[in-house]
């Protein structure tokens, strides 16, 4: 072993790089809850410093107890754990699949699966409009979960599929040999090795249906089922738009997505599998 | 109780065939041990055993009844993989007894068992570690402690031993010949090491390219190897093998040097001779011998390894009991110990020596 001197300009160099990131990344985060906090009356005023002379939380309060925010927020968190969860358990099952078996018209069903990630959403929008108006779903949220299942389970079977890709073979056939069904080694075995996989799928697909605008725009018109981005838009008016307002309702839509990501980052740490072979 | 048969085993991907006319009779509570180059199909039908493989076609019986679609966890097999495959997620103690653990058997018992295997392999101070924090022969032993936990009628090596260092593989080869006599089950075992082959074995079987070359005890294949593949396979280091001229009781070499091979009915045919190391022999250069000159010396202290070029004939390797004083450049001398010679016909079949008398 030999201790490895790096030099200090180097060391620098990447932090101050890092740091350069971090900056660029977080600032419009910065300027959201900054507005957000800012004063009405002091909004144009003082527009440009980077930390107003008052700070209030009156917007906050207005979103909360005075418009339909919590309502936005509520359909949006249902469309988005139920986005999640429903791509989730599809997208692991078609991974698995691809992953372990060698099936008739499997390299079809990935070129078909790929193809469908090339068009641009805005041309399909008019398609699935009809389709969704003539099943009379339009303004219901089970529509737009439909809809986000649709678009997120091919990304989201390559990504299990790699996933699962990464756990042995010899594993399940341990588990086989040692008395387990083939659906036994699944749950017993791979599923426990797959939560990192499991989450950053349900982190990825809860992101994108959270914060997805278009379809939820067009499908739903319903002030009763609006989601939060589309509710947001409200705060635009014909005459001005409620910087304050809007940003506070920005912010707090931060809140389930940090959540979130805390309560499934540690199974996002690598190094589950470790151990399992020779190493 | 394990009494397997493989008869007209065959095993296809598509078009490829990789396995081809496979019989075997497996005695109960036989030691099998599977070598052969890589690629050649051990492991394939070792899992086609395990049934982790589907069988193409023939028929596969442990203990007369057909096991082509029984799957593995009703065949009562244990396997332990080259990469010994622990559940990274489970301690030592639930590795160990994750079988007992599907099979519902009683918690007490499973206990017991974990705790007695635990001691047998010298991981008792283990047994609630992860297996990320074992060592290779920690993780080793802990693999082989998973297949003997529960009794199996028989059990699966492949290459259990080839990611250990020197030193360990003894040391566990040891303990795998320990485990054989003890639980007297029956076993086949793959390897690429000729020393675990020869010395765990009651029976090798010699595969290569899909075919089985020969199947017999360690003795047998290293004094009548059935052609010239089985012969430079077995034994190490491999045996010499040169072109030569058959004649009537002997054959010629190269060199015009005539080897006289009494009471050899077949030497006709020899268009090769094997001679095997150790059975070469260091003399004074003179008429009636080879002339050699030594190209590198390799002393081990216990032997002396010399590996020669004989004029107009080729380079040999020669190894003497011993520290022979030879130094690279020598001139020396070698006599065939025509007892112990090979004979090979054209297409590499052996040409069997009149079986010997036992003195
Ligand atoms: N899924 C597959 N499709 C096609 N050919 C395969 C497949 N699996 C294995 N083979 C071929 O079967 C042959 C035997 O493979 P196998 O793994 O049994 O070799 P092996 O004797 O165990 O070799 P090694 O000593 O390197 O482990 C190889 O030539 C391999 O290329
Ligand atoms: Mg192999």
């Amino acid at each position: 072993m030999s201790v490895t001197r790096t030099n200090p300009a180097l060391t620098l160099g990447k932090y101050v790089a890092l740091l350069a990131y971090l900056l660029f990344a977080l600032f419009p985060l910065y300027w959201l809850v900054k507005i957000a906090i800012t004063p009405d009356r002091l909004i144009f005023t003082e527009g440009t410093d980077l930390w107003p002379s008052t700070t209030t939380l009156d917007n906050f309060r207005t979103v909360i107890f005075q418009t339909d925010f919590m309502a936005f927020f509520g359909n949006s968190l249902y469309v988005s754990l139920g986005t999640a969860a429903v791509t989730t358990i599809l997208a692991a099952g078609a991974g698995y699949a691809f992953s372990r078996f060698d099936f008739g018209g499997k390299k079809i069903i990935v070129a078909v699966m790929l193809i469908t990630q090339m068009f641009p959403l805005l041309m399909i929008i008019a398609p699935i409009y009809k389709i969704v108006a003539s099943l009379g779903m339009l303004n219901s949220l089970t529509s737009l979960i439909v809809v986000y299942t649709a678009f997120n389970i091919p990304f989201a079977t390559f990504l299990m599929q790699s996933f699962f890709d990464a756990i042995p073979k010899d594993l399940e056939e341990a588990a086989m040999m040692d008395g387990c069904t083939r659906f036994q080694a699944l749950r017993k075995v791979i599923l426990p090795l797959t939560l990192p996989g499991l989450g950053a799928t349900l982190g990825f697909v809860f992101t994108a249906a959270w914060s997805e605008l278009l379809f939820a725009l067009m499908l739903i018109s319903d002030n009763e089922s609006m989601t939060f981005p589309v509710g947001l838009l409200t705060f635009v008016s014909r005459f001005s738009v409620d910087w304050g307002q809007m940003m506070a309702a920005g912010s707090l839509a931060l809140i389930p997505s940090c959540l979130f990501f805390i309560f499934i980052q540690r199974y996002l740490v690598q190094g589950l599998t470790s151990g399992a072979v020779k190493g | 109780m394990a009494r397997m048969e493989l008869k007209d085993l065959v095993k296809r991907y598509g078009a490829v065939e990789v396995l081809r006319d496979i019989n075997l009779d497996i005695a109960d509570g036989e030691f099998i041990v599977l070598v052969g180059p890589s690629g050649c199909g051990k492991s394939t039908l070792l899992r086609m055993i395990a049934g982790l493989e589907p069988i193409t076609e023939g028929d596969f019986l442990i203990d007369g009844a057909r096991m082509n679609d029984v799957s593995p966890r009703d065949r009562d097999i244990a396997m332990v993989f080259q990469s010994y495959a622990l559940y990274p997620h489970m301690d030592v103690a639930r590795n160990m007894g994750f079988s007992m653990e599907i099979r519902r058997d009683p918690v007490d018992e499973k206990k017991t068992r974990v705790a007695q295997a635990a001691e047998t392999l010298g991981l008792t101070a283990l047994t609630d570690r992860l297996p990320k924090a074992l060592s290779g022969g920690q993780r080793q032993r802990v693999a082989m402690g998973r297949a003997i936990i529960r009794d199996p009628r028989a059990f699966l090596f492949d290459e259990p031993l080839s990611n250990l260092d020197a030193a360990l593989r003894v040391e566990m080869r040891l303990e795998i010949a320990r485990l054989h006599q003890r639980l007297g089950a029956t076993m086949i075992y793959v390897t690429h090491d000729q020393v675990e082959a020869l010395t765990l074995a009651d029976r090798i079987v010699v595969l290569n390219g899909g075919d089985i070359q020969q199947v017999g005890s360690p003795l047998d294949l290293y004094e009548r190897p059935a052609n010239k593949f089985v012969a430079q396979f077995i034994g190490s280091p491999t045996m010499n093998v040169i072109p030569v001229t058959g004649g009537v009781e002997g054959v010629t070499l190269a060199n015009g040097q005539w080897l006289g091979l009494p009471m050899r009915e077949n030497t006709p045919f020899a268009t090769e001779l094997g001679i095997r190391p150790e059975h070469l022999d260091v003399v004074d250069p003179g008429p009636n011998v080879l002339t050699a000159t030594a190209d590198v010396v390799e002393h081990l202290g216990s032997d002396t390894n010399i590996y020669v070029n004989v004029d107009k004939v080729g380079p040999m390797m020669v190894r003497k009991h011993g520290n022979i004083p030879i130094a690279t450049g020598d001139k020396l001398g070698l006599r065939v110990m025509t007892e112990n010679a090979h004979l090979f016909a054209k297409g590499g079949a052996a040409l069997p020596a009149p079986v010997r008398q036992a003195a």
